[in-house]
């Protein structure tokens, strides 16, 4: 039991990475309202944002800026254990411009729908597709 | 000092013109349609000229993004595979841009400028995804392409919307998983450069550990989403089918190649043969799953009525040649793939735009808007009986050769059921298109049912349909003709170490 707690505890971020995923995925398979499936996509691409900063994070290090860095005569090596890592930081700020833009595109989408289908439950539209 | 910078140009020219476009081209169709080319010429130049450097220099181009230096900053990696397929991509974008003026002025009447906008952004993102050499850069590229498509793809008529909203879902969720499968190559090797990546996966240790193959599951996960592989297959029918012809001439040839040539460079470029049939050994699996492909796609196909679908169906069935054949892991399976690709861009392209022409002059999409085609749109029908022959495999076609190559991989591997899904989808498609072939023929033209002693007026489509159609037909008997100089040239030097 405590194996399993530890194991859980270690890697709680993943953890909740997974669980936000779950939850994405769930939503956008299992709920009949379109625009909650746009929810659900934006909770998925979220919880990849989560995951990526997560792992950037290192125990008692600071943000990634030099202090005095600039125009410093001696450049010491720097210790990169006082530093969080930047670049998934750098990634997921593109990331999010581009989940940005697919929740619009798609919230564009959904309200086409709307107005060709009159609703953006799916079963009414399949049912008004067959007729 | 511009041949430095050719490799660049292939993205930039498009991108550009797509900027230019919304500034400038507000009031003109033909401002905006004159842009467009000039886009889509400049990125083809830019293309064979790096083409040609390839095939002359010694290795690939190595082209850096602001001059970082490659694990840091981002590069472009211009080889024999990336140059073939950024060849055949900017030219088929060409041909379909000279394609699109009438059929665009029909379909899209109103904010033309938008709509070429997003397509030189679509082409672009294709662009940029086969030359990037960094697997960051590539799922940018990749989403930038694929929110294009979105929008290109919900322009269209009848059920485009809702068609185009799962597209929107499950690409999303193809894409992420692709993000996610990096995120796990990135924890375990700290680099995001497909070169650097390819060193540090090499050890023994990298080989066995589970977080590579999650990440590599999950890569591999998102790009079969991507290039619609069985059983991920179910949102490409619908989408491409309910768009409008520009869309779907420009969409249907390139995206599902792009996505084939994505697997096939990360597989072993990022990944080693190595890797992936020694530690993995899927090959046995995978090839049974393309198969099934190829079945389902091919069968389905022979179920349509409807031109497009039926064309959609077959896109389904190609991509389970090309997935089977770099999977059968060896040599002769592999050039298959790859010549595959190249012909089957073209395939595609020249029946989507013979299609294309039929529904432009008829009005109708069913399978018999073909009646009395041959007598009424002589060029079209021949450029389709082109197009077809191709896609069953009948020589000089290059269609024949891709198969051939196919084949042989197969036997020399002894995957026999490969063999028979080739010869079962060939004789499928032969059905398919002698069908059409019959309806075309023999069906009478008119409702009365006697078209067939009275006089038919030839309807041909205009010349801007039909040179673009024409070009990619005669393409695609001349990639077959030079078969063994492509191999010899090209294809060969695409064959990755370990096959």
């Amino acid at each position: 039991m405590d194996n399993v707690l530890t194991y859980i505890v270690s890697g709680y971020n993943y953890w909740a990475a997974l669980i936000l995923i779950m939850i994405g995925m769930y939503g956008m398979i299992a709920k009949n309202n379109l625009l909650k499936k746009v929810i659900g996509m934006s909770i998925f691409q979220s919880a990849i944002i989560l995951f990526y900063i997560s792992i950037s994070y290192k125990s008692n290090a600071s943000i990634p800026i030099i202090a005095h860095g600039h125009g410093v005569a001696d450049h010491t090596a720097i210790d990169p254990n006082l530093y969080v890592n930047p670049l998934p930081h750098v990634l997921m700020l593109t990331a999010i411009v581009v989940g940005v833009a697919t929740l619009g595109v798609a919230l564009a989408v959904l309200q086409k729908i709307y107005r060709v289908h009159g609703t953006i439950e799916e079963d009414e539209i399949l049912e008004s597709i067959k007729e | 000092m511009i041949a430095a910078q050719t490799p660049i140009l292939i993205l930039l020219a498009p991108l550009f013109s797509g900027i230019l476009i919304t500034i400038f081209a507000q009031k003109s169709k033909n401002v905006a349609f004159f842009l467009l080319i000039l886009g889509m010429v400049g990125s083809f130049s830019a293309a064979c000229n790096v083409l040609l450097q390839v095939l002359q220099g010694s290795g690939p181009i190595h082209y850096r993004l602001g001059d970082w230096p490659p694990p840091f900053g981002i590069e472009l990696v211009i080889d024999h595979l990336s140059g073939m397929v950024l060849f055949m991509v900017s030219g088929a974008a060409l041909l379909t841009a000279i394609y699109s003026k009438h059929t665009v002025e029909v379909e899209i009447p109103d904010r033309i400028h938008h709509y070429y906008t997003l397509y030189t952004l679509l082409v672009s993102g294709l662009l940029g995804m086969v030359a990037t050499g960094d697997v960051f850069n590539l799922y940018v590229l990749l989403e930038i392409s694929a929110l294009s498509s979105y929008a290109l793809l919900a322009r269209g008529r009848g059920l485009a919307y809702i068609a185009t909203f799962k597209y929107i879902i499950i690409g999303t969720i193809g894409a992420s998983f692709y993000l996610l499968g990096v995120g796990y190559l990135y924890i375990k090797t700290g680099t995001l450069n497909m070169a650097d990546l390819s060193t540090m996966l090499a050890t023994p240790e990298m080989h066995q550990s589970p977080s590579i193959k999650i990440g590599f599951i999950f890569i591999i996960l998102g790009i079969w989403i991507k290039m619609a592989f069985f059983p991920l297959q179910g949102w490409l029918p619908n989408a491409y089918s309910c768009a409008s012809t520009t869309t779907s001439c420009l969409i249907a040839p390139l995206m599902t190649k792009v996505s084939v040539y994505i697997m096939i460079r990360l597989m072993f470029s990022v990944f080693s043969a190595d890797y992936i049939f020694k530690t993995l050994q899927w090959q046995q699996f995978m090839v049974w799953m393309a198969c099934i492909a190829i079945v389902v796609g091919s069968v389905s196909a022979l179920a349509q009525r409807n031109l497009k679908r039926m064309l959609c169906y077959i896109v389904v069935a190609e991509v389970g040649y090309m997935v089977g054949g770099v999977w059968l892991a060896n040599s002769n399976g592999f050039s298959g793939a790859v010549y595959h690709i190249m012909s089957d861009v073209m395939m595609t392209l020249c029946l989507f735009m013979a299609v294309g022409a039929v529904i432009y002059k008829t009005g109708e999409t069913s399978l018999e808007a073909m009646r009395g085609i041959f007598r009424r749109m002589p060029i079209t029908a021949a450029a389709f009986l082109v197009g077809g022959f191709s896609i069953i495999g009948i020589p000089p076609t290059c269609g024949f050769f891709s198969k051939w190559y196919l084949i042989t991989g197969a036997i020399e591997t002894g995957q026999f059921h490969f063999v028979i899904a080739l010869l079962f989808s060939s004789l499928i498609n032969a059905i398919l298109f002698f069908r059409i072939i019959e309806i075309g023929f023999f069906s009478p033209f008119d409702e009365n049912g006697h078209g067939t002693h009275q006089v038919i007026v030839v309807n041909e489509a205009p010349a801007m349909m039909l040179v673009p159609m024409v070009i990619s037909a005669a393409s695609l008997i001349i990639i077959g003709l030079y078969t063994r100089f492509l191999m010899s040239n090209i294809v060969q030097w695409t064959i990755p170490v370990g096959l």
